[in-house]
């Protein structure tokens, strides 16, 4: 009973004797764990060796002669390394181009007045909505024409510009007091360095919020690579894993689909353990587009 | 702010009016090219991948080819029509709409008993939302793949351990009739923890000392759910809907890699009918139309949420 007075020595006084909190938490703690099984079996079945069988396939209790066979498999079969450049390289490829476009624009809307301003605002705020995923049909075609297809370029454009990210600047951009501004309009510094010099060192913590949902929604992205790639050796961790999947399947080989699996999310739970709140906080950002 | 200020006009009075006008356009356009130019990287490809897109499909939706080779033809509403009669798409859409009523309902449910639950914050419930949160951070397709196995006839994970406990063992992602339930249990495993994090934002709102206040006059923790906190949460809901359902009309890897929409449909959402179309069957003219038809449905809906946003402000 002790853990539960800890557990509670912030809530309110009057409020400790109540049931149906405590009812809640362990409901809650219940869905945690339930939450956690498929991460567990992943971990399991990867260090599992072959020779358990497949009626043990399934069984949470880590076995006692646990083996690396199947990530070497996995490693040997599927083509992860190169899968994993090619989303890095993607990722980092978006997301380069994306600061440009969203700190340029965001400044635009935090600190300049120009005509049509409410209009272009709206044409930036429909782009939420209007997600790329629905796009596909008509921005593959676009792809093909200016003659991308099947290139990593390809998969990235669509993404180029984005609305959250300027929105996200914008709110930066408007915090920073005018009066640095002015200090260095005295000096005789340019918009473009004024923007570099001020604007952009006071904001990181927005770029990085921004970072982290933009890699790793487009870690995660699918449908539009798989049908942008054509050849294997331009393949995402993704379209690589579900190809992977589609053939370890085949052959029922359950651990070498988790070794491959573990292998595709570590580098982002590895991440996340790491920069826990950052990542929580730039993620509730994200839904206050 | 030198470049921000509309810069004086130094019209001459004498000048013809059009004249003026013509001037005073050129000079407000001076004004505001800076911010144009910075305008413009994002412009190129808002209008490339948004808006022209949107127009591509609007023509595209118009025309038809018999054979991907073929030249197009105008086809006027007969592609919309195609897709209207084509039972393949009004399952999908009769489908899609049980997964996202089937999903975002339990799954902000559930966010909502998350975020009650572990609103303080100290190492435990620092680990347990860290846990809830897990799902959200890996791929669709990963979650698939282990879902996959957890789905398997007899040797899978689910059948494994409660298979006992059932009089017959279904065929969770081979039998039409359970599939898209399947398919939606992915969803709300992966989803909660992401709407957990904006009730966890959204219960930092409700003042703690209006909650000890209705203790002490006798509220119980349901009448203080009721009264307090729901009330309170009101814009946190109407927005997590409008994630959830703009989730559940974008997302669709899962039916990809678990099902491919079978068995006999039982599990095509819209979004894979617009891929089957455009990248199985090549025909870009029926893809175009359901594209067209979402975007339809999908811009009603967010009018709608606005104005009830709107509303919901307005009326206080």
């Amino acid at each position: 009973m002790k853990l539960i007075d800890w557990l509670l020595k912030d809530a309110p006084l009057a409020t400790r004797r109540e049931i149906t909190p405590k009812l809640g938490f362990a409901l809650t703690v219940l869905l945690a764990v339930v939450w956690l099984i498929p991460f567990l079996w992943m971990g399991v079945a990867t260090l599992r060796p072959a020779s358990d069988g497949i009626n043990l396939m399934a069984e949470l209790m880590p076995s006692l002669k646990p083996t690396l066979d199947n990530v070497r498999d996995a490693w040997e079969i599927g083509d992860f390394p190169r899968y994993a450049l090619n989303t890095v390289i993607i990722c980092t490829g978006i997301l380069l181009v994306q600061v440009v476009t969203i700190t340029l624009a965001g400044f635009a809307f935090a600190r300049l007045d120009f005509t049509g301003k409410s209009l272009i605002f709206y044409l930036f705020l429909m782009q939420l909505m209007l997600v790329p995923v629905l796009l596909i049909v008509p921005n593959l075609s676009l792809v093909a024409q200016l003659g991308l297809y099947d290139t990593l370029t390809g998969v990235m454009m669509p993404f180029f510009a984005s609305a959250f990210g300027t929105f996200l600047m914008r709110q930066a951009f408007e915090a920073i007091p005018t009066e640095l501004e002015d200090a260095a309009l005295i000096d005789g510094a340019s918009l473009l360095q004024r923007i570099r010099h001020i604007y952009v060192p006071l904001s990181m913590p927005s770029f990085s919020a921004f970072a982290i949902i933009s890699v790793t929604s487009h870690w995660n992205d699918f449908l539009w690579p798989l049908m942008v790639i054509n050849s294997p050796d331009k393949r995402p961790l993704t379209v690589g894993l579900s190809v992977f999947t589609a053939t370890a399947e085949g052959t029922q080989a359950w651990g070498t689909i988790a070794a491959g699996t573990l292998m595709v999310i570590a580098p982002l739970l590895i991440t996340f353990l790491i920069f826990q709140k950052r990542f929580i906080s730039s993620f509730v950002t994200s839904g206050i587009k | 702010m030198s470049l921000a200020e509309p810069a004086a006009l130094p019209v001459a009075t004498s000048a013809a009016p059009h004249l003026h006008v013509l001037k005073r356009f050129t000079n407000r356009f001076k004004a505001s090219l800076p911010a144009y130019l910075l305008l413009l990287p994002s412009l190129v490809f808002l209008t490339l991948f948004t808006y022209g897109a949107m127009g591509r499909v609007l023509v595209d939706a118009l025309y038809q080819r018999a054979t991907p080779r073929a030249p197009v033809r105008f086809a006027g509403l007969d592609n919309i029509a195609a897709v209207l009669t084509d039972s393949a798409f009004t399952g999908a859409v009769v489908n899609n709409l049980v997964y996202a009523v089937g999903t975002a309902v339990p799954s902000i449910a559930l966010a909502l008993l998350f975020a009650l639950a572990l609103s303080r914050t100290n190492a435990v419930t620092s680990a347990l939302r860290a846990a809830l949160f897990l799902p959200v951070l890996i791929p669709m397709v990963a979650a698939s793949a282990l879902f996959l196995f957890i789905f398997l006839p007899n040797v899978g994970l689910l059948d494994y351990y409660i298979g006992s406990f059932l009089p017959v063992l279904p065929n969770w992602l081979g039998d039409s009739d359970i599939a898209l339930y399947a398919i939606m249990v992915i969803t709300i495993w992966k989803n909660a923890g992401y709407y957990m994090l904006f009730f966890l934002a959204g219960l930092q709102a409700v003042p703690e000392d209006v909650m000890e206040a209705a203790h002490l006059d006798g509220a119980g923790p349901y009448q203080r759910l009721r009264h307090i906190i729901l009330p309170e949460l009101k814009p946190t809901f109407l927005f997590v809907t409008v994630i959830a359902t703009l989730n559940a009309v974008t997302q669709v890897d899962h039916v990809f890699v678990m099902t491919k929409g079978g068995p006999s449909n039982a599990t095509n959402l819209v979004l894979f009918y617009i891929y089957q179309q455009a990248v199985e069957h090549y025909d870009i003219g029926k893809a175009s139309a359901a594209t067209l038809l979402t975007l339809a449905a999908l811009m009603g809906l967010t009018a709608l949420s606005f104005r009830t946003m709107a509303n919901r402000e307005g009326g206080g």
